[in-house]
């Protein structure tokens, strides 16, 4: 089963859910946590474990061969990123511009475009007492995440068996890179704040998750501070308000100090168990 | 004309609630730019009236006419994407996966795909309840290309600089080291680091500072909620120190910036032990971008 761990916001509590909840899953179920926020992926410094497997992840980009080429510009003409230019007697490409479509290679008469390897990022896997934990890292001046996300997945989707509790800690926003860490969940978790900054995205990511027509409930995190239009927001719309964590500046001194919450902070667990029963329902409640 | 962009590389450190606590404390000397374009709040405290909205077109989508259609699959065999899937033998365009690289269009035997131009968000540029003008912008849920949105608003903010006189252009960045961001940071003359001192924080400033760094950008960085733990505190110093990014100010963890943005209101207008640090803060940036405070 997949659970993606997603919000509109930045900064309400996605890595802190996932982290806590994974483990706390992972006592009594086969859980994999996958850190999707590949641009500033964070749940690994709260879940550290020993390194099992480590690959770099490529992108496909076209690599010109200047032997046989004709010169004739279809490549140029082909792309519709921009990221090839034909400049007097050579073709250039602009690597951050490319989707990898392999239009340019596969249409080339001449076959002087063919695609490379080029690296993106990294992706680790880890297994931290029960629980594995697989992240990737976009490298810095790479703009795409979305080519990493997905190949992500590939590597979960191969590598754990479908009865596995998959947790998947995504960016945040409501572009792109959400859309691919949420589009093949079963179940969609929303964590958001009692503010109007956090109501606002909140409405954005439910768009989204309806949108991609999934299930899903909210969390409510750093609950008493603000006002109460989430539930108030939740309740009219129908969506179950699946648990809250309470504002404190303990949780949020232990997060700072880069350990998981669940353990030391009763309220913690109790949401966390609420969270865990959740997932469970969704899955005919069967155990994994 | 200077332009000052304010990003975090973590969401939540305060990043929106400080740049509408400037915007406000600048008044009408600046133009706004909200180029959070996928997420954006800032419009939440300084209320915009929404003055002028134009639609954006960026990228294409695959369409294919089903009248026309031979059933081939020559468009899904070429998708790197996946973006063609066959449901009850018609091939249909996901849209959601869809790229708009074109590729089907240009091997279809029978012209049976055409590429349309997307609709992926709205800007808009108002007049903010501090008197200026706000760029904003609002991206169609699961949009592609905000890059482009982003260069779009900071764009549009750049003419009504030039046009009323403006030197400086305050700009909310977006989260992350991707595209929205290295859109936000090209063309910065300084940046505005915002950052709190948990692991995380500390963690995801050092990757986006990364990218300032490639751009040549100088910047300074504030840590807010500084009070959370002494130890990250310390390594955050020292990264600052080691890396000669100014250190611009900390704020203490401070509830009043919840309760402000509950009311509506920034900082400044809320909170005088918190203003105070905000408004010193602001006079720094000046001082940095070379502007006379």
């Amino acid at each position: 089963m997949k659970i993606a761990i997603a919000s509109g916001k930045g900064g309400t509590g996605k890595t802190t859910l996932s982290t806590n909840l994974a483990t706390f899953m992972a006592e009594s179920a086969n859980v994999v946590l996958t850190d999707l926020d590949v641009e500033e992926p964070n749940s690994g410094l709260f879940v550290q474990g020993e390194l099992l497997h480590s690959e770099p992840k490529n992108k496909m980009i076209p690599h010109w061969e200047k032997e046989n080429c004709s010169l004739c510009g279809n490549c140029q003409k082909v792309c519709n990123f921009n990221a090839i230019l034909k400049m007097g007697d050579s073709i250039m490409v602009f690597p951050e511009l490319c989707h990898g479509c392999y239009a340019c290679c596969e249409l080339c008469p001449t076959e002087s475009l063919p695609m490379q390897p080029k690296q993106m990022g990294e992706l680790k896997h880890f297994r931290a007492g029960d629980l594995d934990f697989v992240e990737s890292r976009l490298m810095i001046s790479e703009e795409q995440a979305v080519p990493l996300i997905k190949q992500t997945i590939d590597y979960v989707d191969a590598n754990f068996p479908a009865d596995t509790f998959k947790i998947f800690d995504a960016p945040p926003g409501t572009s792109c890179p959400v859309i691919e860490a949420t589009k093949d969940a079963d179940l969609v978790l929303l964590i958001t704040e009692p503010t109007p900054f956090g109501l606002h995205d909140l409405k954005l990511a439910v768009e989204t998750v309806r949108q991609l027509g999934k299930p899903f409930g909210v969390v409510l995190n750093r609950h008493g501070i603000g006002d109460d239009k989430v539930p108030a927001y939740c309740a009219a719309e129908g969506i179950p308000l699946v648990a809250c964590i309470p504002n404190s500046r303990k949780i949020a001194e232990t997060y700072a100090a880069g350990q998981l919450l669940y353990r030391d902070i009763p309220e913690v667990k109790a949401a966390v168990e609420t969270v865990a029963a959740f997932i469970r329902d969704h899955n005919g409640g069967e155990s994994s | 004309m200077k332009e000052i962009v304010v990003i975090s590389g973590k969401g939540g450190t305060g990043k929106t609630s400080l740049t509408a606590a400037f915007a406000v404390l600048a008044g009408s000397d600046i133009v706004v730019a909200d180029c959070d374009v996928d997420a954006a709040d800032m419009h939440l405290l300084v209320e915009p009236d929404f003055a002028h909205q134009e639609a954006f077109f960026s990228g294409q989508l695959a369409v294919i006419d089903q009248s026309m259609c031979s059933a081939c699959g020559e468009c899904a065999a070429v998708c790197r994407f996946d973006a063609i899937p066959i449901i009850n033998g018609q091939y249909i365009v996901d849209e959601i996966s869809c790229e708009g690289c074109g590729y089907c269009a240009r091997v279809c035997p029978v012209e049976a795909i055409t590429n349309i131009e997307q609709n992926v968000g709205n800007w808009f540029r108002s007049e903010i309840r501090t008197g200026t003008t706000m760029v904003h912008a609002g991206l169609k849920i699961g949009a592609d290309n905000s890059g482009k949105l982003v260069a779009k608003v900071k764009n549009e903010a750049k003419a009504v600089a030039e046009k009323e006189g403006k030197e400086i252009i305050l700009v909310d960045g977006s989260p992350g080291v991707g595209c929205p961001v290295v859109s936000s940071l090209s063309g910065a003359s300084y940046t505005v680091l915002v950052t709190e001192p948990t692991v995380s924080g500390l963690h995801d400033l050092k990757r986006v500072h990364q990218l300032v760094k490639m751009f040549g950008i100088d910047c300074g960085c504030i840590i807010n909620k500084s009070d959370l733990n002494a130890d990250v505190l310390a390594e955050l110093r020292a990264f600052l120190a080691k890396e000669g990014i100014a250190h611009l100010a900390e704020i203490p963890y401070n509830e009043q910036f919840t309760a402000a943005v509950t009311n509506g209101k920034t900082i400044v207008e809320w909170d005088e032990e918190a203003a105070g640090l905000v408004r010193d803060c602001w006079r720094e940036i000046q001082t940095h971008v070379g502007l006379p405070t």
